[in-house]
């Protein structure tokens, strides 16, 4: 991967030189033309970029870590001191804590609106950001999800709807058909959340599930702040599924995985992103090992250097999973401001979505419906106490891990011949 | 039947739990006919001291047995929920003794949120995870699967039970919460200290809950700043269902409520499976064909039986199943 980015890192210098060079053109033809107009582009614009998330809650700890995205690209940006429309900008990162609840979505997302920020980074639940996004709509504002994988989002017909990871119904067959083909289950058994997310991802895995011949159990579900799963276990140990999948986070999950084990269930375990932490390990201790998981992407340890390099030394510790969608996506927004030579939505959102750049996840562009283009899937499993990465799946090939990061590397050279088109 | 076997293993260490956290409930209903909804958050910080005490021991690898170093987290947590027990009935509650009845709810629900947003900037707003330093083997019993945290919850909570029992049945300081209890002035004018006593009910609650805490973490491997609210509320529910004021019926209660919320969880997908009507399975063949199902309630209505039971116990026997009071007052 890091071979992969360096033709890449070289060409956003150059571009960021360019801008600092056109900066600093105008600013001296400013400066000579007219002596009071310069002290008054000096003083420069404050650029809003709102970011919201949980930030209290059982996920909170997800929702800082998408923040600290934000505030990374946020943070970058102003010590590069950008000059868009001829002004310099400082941009300022506006985080409200969406609590997780979808009733708070359009609240916060209002508050945004009437406080004029440029463009949002958020929200982090589907739940969340699907009935928010309709504000954001009215407003014309362009929002930008980096970990909103519910495929709804993006299917309103709105054009201002983006983001920066894979769908569900990318998520959920990749994790089906690895399942599928790893495990060949006869029986297996699906349970979530009941939340947007949660519902949305099992529903695709069942899909996919059903489609391979596998019987699935009738639905089980949970909430979002259970912790007992036992009841739900032990009824389905008395129909020995061989794979069990559930779609919801990783508060929820430890105590499912950890449960079942002590239960004696033998099947599979299989979860999509939301419990693709290491934080099952210590939730669920000796019982996680040996699950299997998915993630909209490339793993976090996958994204660039410097970006994992820049996050640890600001925060001091690592990402946990989708701080690099929510620091590339605020980095889209101000390169679509940059290349509008706008912080007006208006002018900038035809930019964003014809936009291609390389990000701490790769590169990103857009399809018509504001999804990102060939996202990647990974598979991950839990091994002596990590998650460490299984396979890559893309465009429904199952690709082993490490064949993937050996093959990235290859095609690097050949980038800058597809640049020329 | 090992199915069953196992649901109803399930059902008896919840029900434990809720049966100790009830307790302090109806102890603190039958002294001054309070609900002291902050209840539920003394469980959740005992569970965090606990947490904080055996995670610091764990890591400091001092060579303490596992066993030592739970037993030192229970005996930080104890202090420490009584210490808030105290506080809170002192400042909260005791100022409004005299109060017009909704008053005192009221701060509890004030009480409620200010521990809940401490432990938020104390404890970090993640899931934090247990420590699971004692090995914890699993037994099986006729196909049903029960671990020795399992074991160690029941057995636990029956000598809590006990000891409290005890305490109110056979001490001074009981028989003075018995007569707080049947009439708090005449109390007084007999020489019983009304305030200690009043005092006394709060911590001997708080301690309870601080043991509730404990269990409940190791159980679950996992503990929440708001963990406490659901548990609270489904432990109220167990003591309105015993008969709220009522020591034996907080305890029945709690185990009956852990019960029907295991059983209940584990059977309605099953009794309301649509397919399993043959009348109606005959108008949904292609639904129901191979095994298919059309379930009305799934096992995600498991909180909503603890409600369920609150709801009916209020509707028909509004002293519960042992009580003799009527819980008429919030």
């Amino acid at each position: 991967m890091s071979l992969c980015n360096v033709p890449h890192a070289k060409r956003l210098i150059a571009t960021t030189a360019t801008v600092f060079l056109l900066a600093a053109c105008g600013n001296e033809e400013a400066s000579k033309s007219g002596e009071p107009s310069g002290s008054a582009g000096a003083t420069g614009i404050t650029v809003k970029i709102g970011h919201a998330a949980p930030l209290t809650g059982g996920i909170a700890h997800l929702g800082k870590d998408n923040e600290n995205g934000v505030r990374l690209a946020v943070d970058e940006a102003n010590a590069k001191g950008l000059t868009i429309g001829g002004q310099k900008v400082t941009f300022e990162m506006l985080s409200e804590d969406d609590e997780g609840k979808e009733n708070k979505g359009p609240i916060v997302a209002q508050k945004f609106v009437d406080a004029k920020v440029a463009g949002v980074v958020g929200h982090l639940n589907s739940g969340v950001t699907i009935p928010a996004s309709a504000v954001y709509n009215t407003a014309g504002i362009p929002m930008i999800s980096g970990s909103a994988t519910n495929p709804k989002f993006t299917e309103q017909g709105f054009a201002i709807t983006f983001r920066t990871v894979g769908r569900d119904d990318q998520q959920g067959p990749a994790i089906a058909s690895y399942l599928f083909s790893e495990y060949k289950p006869k029986t297996a058994a699906v349970i979530d959340d009941a939340t947007s997310y949660g519902e949305g991802l099992a529903n695709e895995v069942e899909k996919a599930l059903k489609a391979a011949g596998v019987t699935v159990l009738p639905r089980e579900k949970g909430n979002s702040m259970q912790t007992d799963w036992k009841a739900i276990l032990t009824k389905l140990r008395g129909k020995k599924p061989d794979a069990i999948f559930y779609g919801g986070m990783d508060s929820g999950a430890g105590p499912l995985m950890k449960q079942g084990r002590e239960l004696g269930l033998q099947a599979v375990f299989a979860f999509g992103d939301g419990a693709c932490t290491e934080k099952m390990k210590e939730l669920a201790g000796e019982a996680s090992e040996g699950l299997i998981c998915s993630q909209a992407g490339i793993p976090v340890a996958a994204a660039s250097k410097d970006f994992l390099e820049a996050y640890k030394a600001k925060f001091n510790s690592d990402p946990l999973i989708y701080a690099p969608f929510t620091y590339d996506a605020t980095n889209l927004l101000i390169t679509a401001m940059q290349n509008a030579d706008s912080v007006d939505p208006a002018k900038y959102l035809p930019e964003l979505a014809k936009i291609s750049m390389v990000g701490s996840s790769g590169r990103i562009e857009f399809d018509a419906k504001g999804d990102r283009k060939d996202a990647e899937m990974t598979i991950f499993t839990m091994k002596a106490g990590t998650i460490v990465p299984l396979a890559i799946i893309k465009a429904g090939q199952s690709i082993p891990f490490e064949e993937f990061t050996k093959g990235a590397a290859d095609p690097a050279p050949a980038e800058p011949k597809e640049e020329s088109k | 039947m090992d199915i069953f076997l196992q649901q109803l293993i399930n059902g008896l260490t919840l029900g434990s739990v809720y049966a100790i956290v009830a307790l302090g409930y109806t102890m603190v209903y039958g002294i001054i006919q309070l609900i002291n909804f902050a209840h539920g958050e003394v469980v959740m910080v005992g569970a965090m001291v606990a947490l904080t005490v055996i995670s610091a021991l764990t890591g400091a690898q001092i060579g303490l047995p596992p066993v030592v170093i739970v037993l030192a987290g229970i005996a930080c947590a104890v202090p420490a929920c009584m210490a808030i027990g105290y506080g809170m009935e002192r400042i909260a509650y005791r100022p409004l003794r005299k109060a017009p009845r909704l008053a005192p709810l009221i701060t509890a629900i004030g009480i409620s949120i200010i521990l809940q947003h401490v432990a938020l900037l104390v404890f970090s707003r993640n899931p934090l995870s247990f420590p699971q330093i004692m090995p914890n083997p699993v037994f099986e019993i006729a196909g049903a699967h029960i671990s020795a945290v399992q074991i160690a919850i029941i057995g636990g909570s029956v000598v809590v039970m006990a000891g409290l029992t005890f305490l109110v049945y056979r001490t001074r300081l009981g028989i003075a919460m018995r007569a707080t209890s049947e009439n708090v002035q005449v109390a007084g004018l007999m020489g019983v200290n009304i305030d200690r006593v009043i005092s006394s009910t709060f911590v001997i609650g708080a301690a309870l809950a601080a043991i509730a805490g404990v269990m409940i973490g190791t159980y679950y491997g996992i503990a929440h700043y708001t963990m406490g609210a659901m548990l609270g509320l489904k432990a109220f529910s167990a003591a309105v269902l015993g008969g709220i004021g009522n020591l034996a019926g907080a305890m029945l209660g709690g185990v009956l409520l852990g019960v029907v919320e295991a059983m209940g969880a584990g059977y309605i997908g099953e009794f309301t499976d649509l397919c399993q009507a043959p009348w109606i399975a005959g108008l949904m063949t292609e639904r129901c064909a191979d095994g298919g199902n059309f379930v009305l309630f799934g096992s995600n209505y498991q909180d909503v039986f603890a409600f369920l039971v609150l709801i009916a116990v209020l509707v028909f026997r509004p002293s519960g199943l042992l009580g003799e009071r009527v819980s008429d007052r919030a």
